[in-house]
Parts: structure tokens; sequence; C-alpha cells
């Protein structure tokens, strides 16, 4: 590859990067700004592909732009009113204009001075010998992994006690939008056109969702984009207007949010019984057991995303219930 | 230190200042969630930097997981924050 | 000689890509401007498809590949009808 022309390439790539998180936070219309950002965000996807970093990219395409774009969107269109300085008291909108100005150059310039910090920490960084320790003892331990794709060895045995603890954040995130409410009122059934795209797409999500977990393994991929495929899959039943998104029931739908977590508490504790240390895998049975933990840690990941995207607890489907919101959506369109 | 490092560096802090003083400024609650989210992508450009090592080797796959764990934890923030703003406007329409 | 084809082929669609992002800017309407995004983009799209399946000698990629034109073919032809049907609701006031 002609290093020069990379070079454009990536000159070019920056500036739109840079061009579009400003042209996203500078604009007064909200509805611009979440689009912008989407867009910001599959533009980074690329650059994620120019770093040799695969696996972040799928991640920040399906989660980053995509399921963050699709909330973001969402509460947009739903509350315009949300976003207005009077309905959150914003202090700084009222009194003198001077003042304003003056904090807004403040703040500009503590900003400015955060970056040149943080810039001049970095080449500090780069300008030193670099450490090979990690990547050398990594790529020294690989084979006895389990798996031979090294970022799904980090995430799921070397350094498995934070992808368990992110698990959880995860769990906590939408325990805490259960409590604030109920999930917000569905959409209308969708025409021809959406509901015939729904009915092919939907199965080929689950099924990409399926390739991506097991070739996690050995290639980019992993749990964390089969579950943003599976939640994919949820959210375009839920914006066709579908009343059953794929979702369990109750009971069964607490086990698979909580199945992520208890799984992997429940293969490290299997092993601190057998004498091994919390999450040391055998060897000879870590591909299967990383396989396992990363199966529940994608359906529990499916059904945490797709819930934060419903915005809270699901109704039940029960017929009344389906014919109750049947009628109210009826009478809002 | 090779040119690609510089100048992805440079960039993932120019956004990392940038989405701070979005953050900050921003009136609407909804572009200061926006906001947060361009901080934490610049923060992600600077650890996938520090993580290349050229285009010779293998890249280190440490930040790579951080990355990612980072990307899974910054959109359910977002989800929390969005239903405490759905909420906060609730409350605010009755009282 | 692959590389060449490949090469022409991911011109082309760039081309492409141009023609539907000038057609985006100029020209004066919701509903053309769909055309321009969803007729050139996509074509634009299977022809860089083409050029890097070629490229690839791969069956495996060319199939994704494949798979992903397709997708995108669906994708972009529905949201651009759901677009066009609002600002149709819109202009007519119903």
């Amino acid at each position: 590859m002609n290093p020069a022309s990379l070079l454009v390439f990536d000159v070019l790539l920056l500036l739109s990067i840079v061009g579009l998180a400003w042209a996203s936070l500078a604009t007064t219309d909200v509805r611009r700004s979440v689009i912008l950002f989407i867009a910001f965000g599959l533009v980074l996807a690329v650059a994620w592909g120019r770093l040799l970093a695969p696996d972040v990219a799928l991640a920040e395409a399906a989660i980053g732009a995509g399921l963050s774009g699709a909330l973001l969107l969402a509460a947009a269109h739903r509350q315009p009113r949300l976003l207005t300085p009077e309905s959150t008291n914003a202090p700084r909108n009222h009194g003198a204009a001077g003042a304003g100005v003056v904090l807004r150059w403040a703040v500009t310039l503590l900003c400015t001075a955060l970056a040149g910090t943080l810039a001049w920490a970095l080449l500090h960084v780069f300008s030193s010998t670099p450490h090979d320790m990690l990547p050398g003892a990594i790529s020294a331990n690989l084979a006895a992994s389990g798996v031979s794709n090294p970022v799904t060895a980090v995430l799921l045995n070397f350094r498995a006690y934070d992808t368990l603890l992110e698990l959880a954040v995860l769990l906590t995130a939408v325990l805490g939008i259960f409590a604030l409410g109920q999930a917000t009122p569905g959409y209308q059934p969708a025409g021809p056109v959406f509901d015939g795209l729904v009915r092919w797409l939907v199965p080929v999500l689950i099924l990409t969702a399926g390739y991506l977990l097991w070739v996690g393994a050995h290639a980019p991929g992993g749990a964390f984009q089969a579950g943003a495929m599976l939640a994919a899959a949820g959210v375009v039943l839920r914006l066709a207007g579908r009343t059953d998104t794929g979702l369990p029931e109750g009971f069964v739908l607490r086990i698979v949010m909580a199945a992520g977590v208890g799984v992997f508490l429940l293969v490290g504790l299997a092993l601190l019984l057998l004498g091994r240390p919390f999450l040391g895998y055998p060897p000879a049975w870590a591909g299967a057991l990383i396989l396992l933990i990363e199966t529940a840690a994608m359906l529990s990941i499916a059904a945490t995303l797709l819930l934060a995207f419903l915005g809270g607890q699901p109704e039940s489907t029960g017929v009344k219930a389906a014919a109750d919101r049947q009628r109210e959506e009826i009478s809002r369109c | 230190m090779l040119t690609t490092q510089i100048l992805y560096a440079l960039t993932g802090c120019v956004i990392v200042a940038l989405g701070l003083r979005g953050a900050l400024l921003h009136a609407s609650l909804l572009q200061r969630i926006v906001a947060i989210n361009v901080m934490g992508a610049g923060v992600f450009l600077l650890l996938i930097t520090v993580a290349y090592r050229g285009p010779g080797l293998a890249p280190d796959p440490v930040p790579h997981a951080l990355v990612l764990t980072g990307i899974v934890v910054a959109v359910s923030a977002t989800a929390l924050a969005l239903a405490l703003a759905r909420r906060l406007h609730a409350e605010r329409d009755d009282g | 000689m692959i590389n060449i084809m490949s090469a022409i082929l991911i011109l082309a669609g760039v081309f492409f890509y141009l023609a539907g992002s000038i057609g985006l800017l100029r020209l004066p309407d919701l509903y053309s401007r769909l055309h321009a995004l969803t007729k050139a983009d996509n074509l634009g799209l299977g022809l860089l498809a083409a050029g890097l399946s070629l490229h690839s000698q791969d069956l495996f990629i060319m199939l994704k590949l494949l798979l992903v034109w397709l997708a995108v073919l669906a994708a972009s032809a529905t949201s651009a009808h759901l677009i066009a049907r609002q600002a149709r609701r819109q202009e007519t006031g119903s």
C-alpha cells in the first residue's frame, strides 16, 4: 500500500470525522444533530477498520451508531419539548447575554487546554520506546486460551472479570430503566412494504447473529456483535408495529436478562469448587466454556438492549392487552 | 513514532474537546447526551490509536477489548440517561 | 488483469456515488433527491461490491458482499418509500 495515498485517505477520513462531530454539535435542530451523530458513528467504524480493529468496527456500527442512534432518534421524535431550555431549567440561559458569552469562551478555552494536555501526553507516550509486554504475553498464551481470535481471548479468558462486570453494568442499567417507568407506546402497524422487508430481514438478522457468535472464536465477531444483531431484529419488529418483539414473558424474561451474569458466575464458581482459580478455565475445556458463556451473554445482551429501546418493562401480550393497545393506537394516529 | 498515530491521536483529542464543550454548553438535554457520546467516541479513538502498532505488526488486543466494553457501557448509559430525561419531562409536566 | 478489472469496477462505483451525492445537493425537491440517493448509490454499491469480490477471488467473500448489497437495496428502498409516503401525507395534510 502506497504510504502517500494512505496518508491522503487518513487525512480525508479524519477531516470527515471531525467535521461530522462539529456539525452534529453545532446545529440547534436536535433531529439533525442525532442523524449527524449516526453518520459520525458509521464513519468512525471505517476508521476502526483502518486501524486494524475489525471487532471494534463491527461493534461500533451495530451498537455505537445503530442502537445508540435508534435510541436517540426515538427520544428526539417522542418528546421534542424535552429539549427546550425551560423544561430543564438550564440557568445559564437566564441573565445577561454578556455573562453567557464570557462563560462560553471560558469553557471553550478550558476544553482546548484539555485537548492540548491530552495531545502532549500522547505524543510523549509515542516518542518513548514501545512496551511489547502485553501483546507478547497474549500471543504466547493464545494457544492455551481456547480461541484463536486475540480480542475474544482477552475479553472472555484473560480479562473475563472485566466482561463479567460489564454484563452486570448492562443489567443494572436496564433495572434502572425498569424502575423509571413503563415501556413507551408502540408504533402503528406497518404498511405492506415495510412489513415485507421485516418478514425476511428478521430471520436473516437472527442467522447472522448466530454466525457472528460462532465465528467470534477465530475471526472478528463475538457475543457483543451477535447480541446487537438480535436486538436490532427486535427493534425492527417493534418499529413495524408488531406487538411481539421476540422477548419472552415474565419469569423467562428475568432468567434471560440475568443469564449473562448468571452463567459467567456459575462457571467461575464451579471452577472454584474444582480447585482452579475463579474463571481460570482448564485449557482443554476453555473453548467450550467460552462458547457457553458467549451464548448466554449474547441472549442477555440482546434482551437488555431491546428492553433499553422499549424504554421500560414491556406490557404483557395477552389478548385483552393487545386489544386495549390497538384501540389506543388507532385513537392516537 | 508513526505519522498515522500522531494524526489519529490529535483527532481523538479534538473530538474529546468538542464533546466536552458540547456537554457543558448545550441547552437541550438530548444534545448534551449526544455530546457525551461524541466525547466517548474520542476516547475510544485515543485508545485504539495507542493499540495500533503499524501496518506490519498485529495490534495490541487489550485496548480493543477495553473499547468494545466501553461501547456497550456507553449505549447502556445513554439508554438510562434517556429514560431519566423522559421521567424528568413527565414529572415537570405534572408539577 | 483481474486487478485492472476490479479497479475499473470500483472507480465506476465511486463515480455513481459521486453522481448520487451531486444529485442530493442539487436536485430541487425531496422526491427527486430520494430518487438520486437510492438509484445512484445502490448501483454504486453494487459495482463496488463486484469490484471487491473480483479482487478477493474468494467465493465466500463474494456471497457475503452480495448479501450486503441485497440487504442495503431492500433497506434503502423501504426507507425511501417510508420517507416519501410521510412527506406526501404531510403535503396533502392527511
